[in-house]
């Protein structure tokens, strides 16, 4: 067992965990967060796409104790109050979603796509969202969702 | 995955006095294939080292001649680097197309060759360039490093430190990807280098190998057309449901043509 100690959605939180713990078991298990989804289990698939100091991240593939001293951001983060993250307000507008399984690791991954890439060609969003897939191949609107969030990011 | 205790040492040195000590401890860099084998099973270690945050193992420099990567270097830290990126563009490319972004954050380039997987591309770089691979204990060429299937020189315990690759004239590197993995079923490096023309290829065979008939012939002629119908023993070549040898062979002829392209620019 170890104790960490990490920045969870802006709370500080401290817990005791065994070493082999996985940062999504921990989070969906121990702090309830269930908006990480576990697609695949095996780093392909982005469903559990969090943001570990601001960088998207897979956390079906990285120990809890691993990231210990980090600021987390996950879905449940992400909307201030009623008000969603633009970037998932960018979703719900051009309905970047079909079954849904897939969104929250896609907002996590975009939220970091655009931080890099504030105004990201075609080729960046294809290449910068390589790591999440959709098994609904909704792409073409997560494509538009993507460039929506760019525009209502630029507009502030 | 198997109960193990995670180890976080102060220093290379650190960690290689605990692995000295602890025969059933393993060494994790970036975690992107080691812990997925252990969630499988298919690994099991007493010890998790996590040298991959250490500072020392993250610089990338050029000295004179060479570009010294650490081995803690990240994929995304490769391909983003000016230094890469002015000394040796094909490996800043190569390392573009590594994963995907949230593997290239944590992947690196010593994990990748410590693991030497048969389709992984940082092999085709190293052996291409023909780079010295740096450990905590000596220097290894990298024609004496890659020893076949995930098989290297590497001693028990010994950590790969750095990857010092002399700076080529010219370097191109391009795979066909697997459409789903996005691993290479075949990846080839060309480089035209103050000693000659190197070629290595990933992805085809049970591990990345030099071919010897390709660098005759681009080394008379850097075109290619040099390497129109030229032999390539594929007879070590994997053959499964993806691509028969031969379809794997004509694949190698193909991106070594698209590989001297890009090193033409």
């Amino acid at each position: 067992m170890s104790r960490i100690e990490l920045t969870l959605n802006g709370k500080a939180v401290s817990a005791d965990v065994e070493d082999r713990t996985l940062l999504v078991n921990f989070l969906r298990d121990a702090q309830q967060l269930t908006g990480t989804h576990v697609g695949c289990d095996t780093t392909q698939c982005g469903a559990c796409t969090v943001l570990v100091d601001g960088r998207a991240l897979k956390s079906c593939t990285l120990l809890a104790v691993q990231v210990s001293g980090a600021k987390i951001t996950t879905i449940e983060g992400m909307a201030n109050g009623e008000v969603l993250h633009p970037v998932q307000q960018a979703f719900s507008e051009c309905h970047g979603l079909q079954c849904g399984y897939c969104t929250p690791g896609m907002v996590m991954a975009v939220t970091d796509l655009l931080r890099r890439h504030p105004k990201p060609t075609d080729e960046q969003i294809l290449h910068g969202l390589e790591g999440n897939i959709c098994r609904c191949t909704g792409y073409i609107n997560i494509v538009k969702s993507v460039k929506r969030a760019s525009e209502l990011m630029a507009a502030g | 995955m198997y109960e193990f205790e995670y180890v976080r040492p102060k220093s290379v040195a650190e960690a290689a006095g605990f692995l000295a000590a602890n025969s059933d401890a393993r060494l994790m860099s970036g975690g992107m294939t080691l812990l997925p084998t252990m969630k499988q099973r298919l690994a099991q270690a007493s010890h998790l080292v996590h040298v991959g945050p250490l500072g020392e193992l993250k610089s990338i420099t050029r000295e004179g001649d060479a570009l010294v990567i650490g081995s803690a270097a990240t994929h995304d830290q490769v391909q983003g680097s000016e230094v890469v990126g002015a000394a040796i563009p094909a490996l800043a490319k190569l390392a573009r197309g590594i994963g995907d972004p949230q593997v290239r954050y944590m992947g690196t380039i010593g994990g990748s060759i410590a693991n030497n997987d048969p389709a992984a591309d940082y092999p085709a770089g190293v052996l291409g360039l023909g780079a010295t691979v740096v450990t905590h204990l000596r220097q290894i060429a990298a024609d004496d490093y890659f020893q076949g299937l995930f098989t290297t020189a590497l001693g028990e315990g010994e950590i790969v430190t750095a990857v010092r690759f002399p700076v080529p004239r010219r370097a191109g590197y391009v795979k066909f990807a697997h459409p789903a993995t996005g691993y290479a079923m075949s990846g080839v490096f060309v480089a035209e280098t103050g000693s000659g023309v190197r070629v290595a290829v990933t992805g085809a065979g049970n591990g990345v190998f030099r071919w010897a008939e390709a660098e005759a012939a681009l080394a008379k002629s850097m075109s290619p057309k040099a390497l129109d119908g030229l032999a390539l023993d594929a007879s070590h070549f994997s053959e499964d449901i993806h691509a028969t040898r031969e379809y794997r062979a004509q694949l190698c002829r193909v991106m070594a043509a698209r590989a001297v392209n890009e090193l033409l620019g």
